[in-house]
């Protein structure tokens, strides 16, 4: 203490800072360059972040959006009479229906006195519902195909239509029965595999006009066309290429196993090697028939109004099978008649040559129709991808989310508030929060097995039901919402507290009037965080069994649901490619969700911050 | 230094005294307070006589416990868990620390303002109108709104917020809302004001705006005003004690502690060799 009066404050070894010194000098620079490269490193972490981002929304986006459309076929319908109402007893029926809804109690008397005997009497309309309508859709089809009539060619036709085409029918049909007897115009929707060769998911064309006079020896069938030029020379060559390449893979694919497995596969060898000659054998035959198959792209013949898919041929000659009747067996003329191909090999579609030809003369008629797919929201779940929706996981996550908020709402914000103005500072109090804390990071699944074990084993709750996925997801988001709760109250300046204790309120009425309010916006916006995750949550869910497969859009807390994030796992599981659209698709509406619900956290802050 | 204090407010010990100004029995009296925040002790027995209508200062450096002390006589202290009170306080007779007496009708009794002004984040009305309210000194709006305009005008505000009562009290000037602090305070009438360094956020206007106020204010209530500023003290206050170390080191006239201290740390506290 004394030497320090005494001697220099300076210590010896202290040196004066010389800005001018080349040492200082290359320190400045070198601090340049680190906040140089500090911001480098910043900006790429923010692209990469931003890329990965960009190429997710736009993965999904691209993917899903498709979904949100849906083709149908536009005909007309007849609906007749003697299929829908073959005893003639409609107009008793709808008498019947009215005097029902008469008698029928509101909502509010339902909710109050229950359902009455008109409430709980079977829909009189019933025998007119239960008609075929799919059978009438599936008619009109056939009908605007005239002359296709081979049970391959029916089935494919009705292989176009979805199973529910006729529903929107049944349902104008049960609304008017004015309809009845009448041709109805109605959008028939497209099956998945139709629906998706509409949006793209198909074969290119090549369309070649014929250079010589086509003549084809029949109308349906099997036939033959003559050309009088050679028009399908370079069609053979290609084929012949193709062949060539395939023998080509066979024989490297035989050498490769001989190299490597050498006596133990020696048959397969062998039959590989003789495949191979056979198709060098075709591939060197000098004038003669070639055959196509399903691993080629497709050849037809558009002729006089028909379509021929050729099966073998030659320079000048073709045979094959009617899909689209002919018209005549009249010569076209050069350039009255075309060669189409479908590049994609039949083998690699999922619509067949027939499919594809019948589909695009309904698109040439212009009787397809693409609309917004309203049926996505207002379906459940189905096993065909064109008839599935999301409108039962929409309102199992909404049922869900709703047990969720209703508990862990005034629990999670008491528990704060007690905790963090009331309870007394202990060891007792010290173990319980730092538990809440641990409880956050606890992994979803636990919750699951926990509600699993207690509200399932042990309480005997139904499964599936939404409201023990409430239960399960308040307790998963319970910490987070008393974190957040107490981080809010915690930042409320205790000077309102004391201003209010200092004018006579009691603690309580400080918190209260005071405290509280002023919290509110921070306690809110914790708790839609927590929301979102909880809306986010699928975990846990299928550890009670909200996994499995239902049709129903849920009517109440205890019926068998599923919620979004669920529901886009089980379709991911699909393998139909209609199902990779529709789980992109809920994965958009989730998200849309998400963005909602965290744009309103945003919102709140920014409107209810305080600064103090 | 000046002190133009008036010397004629002189009180002794028995209250009797009629040159002092005030006369009777003192309102607050503090008999051997301790007062602990954990193991560090922040006051060493103070004893204290506060007498009635009037102003005290508490006048001392930086943590010397005299804010300690007068949030001991609301009880605002017991809002800190680790802080122990030993002693004994009175107002009119009667121990606040008994465990009969509930402490929010102490408080009731017994307003504060603070060092920051800290009104509501609700409109000016609310702010002043929330005491009345929640001890039901109103029963009917009407009544709510006098008491209200009654208060706003004690404390000097009436004419400067009465066409904005509804604006909320925190976008108020610095001094206007230290003033709606006082008029939250007196609308539950209270009989004891205790200002902790009420002007230490404010400019010199505001500040003399504050001490007229306290002056005409101290007809009516018994003031205790804690102080950094000693001119602040010798203005408005008949009698000062001076705080030093967790002692009351001197309890005096105002006249006679700026005048003439006994003590030494006083005399050298008041002529700023130390503080």
């Amino acid at each position: 203490m004394t030497d320090a009066v005494t001697s220099p404050v300076r210590a010896r070894t202290m040196r004066r800072f010389d800005p001018s010194s080349s040492a200082a000098e290359a320190r400045v620079r070198r601090r340049y360059r680190a906040e140089w490269r500090f911001r480098l490193y910043g900006l790429v972490a923010l692209a990469v972040t931003t890329l990965f981002l960009a190429v997710l929304i736009a993965d999904i986006l691209s993917r899903g959006l498709p979904a949100f459309w849906q083709h149908s076929v536009v005909l007309d319908v007849p609906v007749k009479a003697e299929e829908i109402d073959p005893d003639n007893k409609r107009t008793e029926l709808v008498r019947e229906a009215e005097q029902l809804r008469a008698a029928r109690r509101s909502w509010i008397g339902r909710w109050f006195l229950g359902p009455n005997e008109a409430d709980r009497a079977p829909d009189p309309l019933q025998p007119l519902r239960a008609a075929d309508y799919f059978g009438l859709a599936r008619q009109a089809l056939y009908d605007a195909f005239p002359g296709v009539e081979g049970r391959l060619e029916r089935r494919k036709l009705q292989g176009l239509l979805s199973t529910g085409a006729g529903d929107p029918l049944r349902d104008r049909v049960a609304a008017d029965i004015g309809l009845i007897g009448k041709a109805v115009r109605a959008p028939l929707r497209l099956s998945a595999n139709a629906d998706l060769y509409m949006k793209g998911e198909g074969t290119p064309f090549e369309r070649r006009t014929g250079l010589g006079v086509a003549t084809p020896s029949s109308t349906t069938g099997e036939i033959t066309i003559l050309t009088s030029a050679n028009d399908f020379a370079d069609y053979l060559v290609r084929i012949k290429v193709e062949l060539s390449l395939r023998a080509k893979a066979l024989r490297a694919e035989a050498d490769r196993l001989e190299r490597r497995a050498g006596a133990e596969q020696a048959d397969r060898i062998k039959d590989l090697r003789a495949d191979a000659d056979a198709l060098q054998a075709r591939v060197d035959q000098v004038r003669g028939e070639e055959t196509l198959d399903a691993q080629m792209p497709s050849l037809l013949v558009a002729v006089n109004g028909g379509l021929v898919k050729i099966e073998k041929l030659s320079d000048s000659q073709v045979s094959g099978r009617v899909i689209l009747p002919l018209a005549s067996t009249a010569e076209a003329q050069s350039g009255a008649w075309q060669i189409v191909t479908y590049v994609t090999p039949e083998g690699n579609r999922r619509t067949s040559d027939m499919e594809v030809a019948f589909l695009e003369r309904l698109k040439a008629e212009g009787r397809i129709e693409k609309s917004f797919n309203w049926l996505f929201f207002a379906s459940g779940d189905s096993r065909e991808p064109e008839l599935a929706g999301i409108r039962g996981a929409l309102v199992g996550t909404a049922l869900t989310l709703l047990v969720t908020l209703a508990l862990c709402l005034p629990i999670g914000v008491l528990a704060a508030i007690y905790l963090e103005e009331f309870a007394p500072k202990n060891r007792m109090t010290d173990i319980i929060e730092i538990n809440i804390n641990n409880l956050a990071a606890v992994p979803s699944i636990v919750f699951g097995l926990l509600g699993l074990a207690v509200f399932l084993n042990f309480f005997g709750l139904p499964r599936s039901a939404p409201l023990v996925g409430g239960l399960v997801l308040a307790l998963l988001v319970l910490p987070t919402i008393i974190i957040a709760s107490r981080a809010a109250l915690k930042a409320v300046p205790p000077s309102i507290k004391e201003a209010a204790l200092g004018v006579g309120a009691s603690h309580q009425q400080a918190v209260f009037h005071h405290v509280l309010p002023l919290a509110m916006p921070g306690i809110m916006t914790g708790t839609i965080i927590g929301m979102a995750h909880a809306l986010g949550e699928t975990a846990p869910l299928l550890m009670i069994g909200m996994v499995a497969f239902i049709v129903d859009v849920p009517g109440s807390l205890t019926s068998a649901a599923t919620v979004l994030p669920v529901q886009v796992y089980l379709w991911s599981d699909l393998p139909e490619p209609a199902f990779k659209a529709k789980t992109a698709a809920a994965i958009m509406v989730l998200l849309v969700f998400l963005f909602i619900m965290n744009g309103l956290a945003i919102y709140l802050r920014k409107k209810f911050e305080r600064r103090w | 230094m000046i002190v133009d204090a008036p010397v004629q407010h002189a009180f002794s010990r028995d209250g009797a005294t009629a040159v002092s100004g005030f006369a009777g029995p003192p309102k607050v009296v503090a008999r051997d307070v301790n007062v602990y925040y954990g193991e560090k002790q922040a006051l060493k027995d103070v004893n204290v006589d506060i007498p009635d209508k009037g102003v005290m200062a508490f006048i001392g450096p930086s943590g010397c416990g005299k804010s300690t002390f007068l949030r001991c006589i609301n009880r605002m202290n017991d809002t800190i868990p680790s802080c122990r009170v030993e002693g004994k306080i009175t107002i009119d007779g009667r121990d606040i620390y008994d465990r009969a007496l509930d402490v929010v009708q102490l408080r009731a009794r017994v307003g504060m303002v603070f060092q920051k002004p800290n009104p509501f984040p609700k409109s000016v009305f609310e702010n002043v109108a929330y005491g009345p309210r929640i001890h039901g000194l109103a029963n009917t709006k009407s009544e709510l709104a006098d008491i209200v305009t009654v208060s706003l005008q004690r404390a000097g505000l009436l004419e400067e917020v009465k066409d904005r009562l509804n604006d909320p009290g925190t976008g108020l000037s610095g001094g206007q809302q230290q003033r709606l602090c006082i008029a939250r305070a007196i609308a539950v009438e209270p009989e004891i004001i205790l200002m902790d360094e009420p002007c230490s956020a404010l400019d010199p206007i505001a500040t003399a705006k504050i001490e007229e106020l306290i002056d005409e204010l101290k007809a009516d209530y018994t003031i205790v005003i804690v102080t950094h500023n000693m001119q602040q003290a010798a203005r408005v206050s008949q009698r000062t004690a001076f705080f030093h170390l967790g002692n009351l080191v001197e309890e005096a006239p105002t006249g006679v502690i700026f005048n003439n201290p006994k003590d030494k740390r006083t005399q050298d506290y008041i002529t700023g060799r130390f503080g």
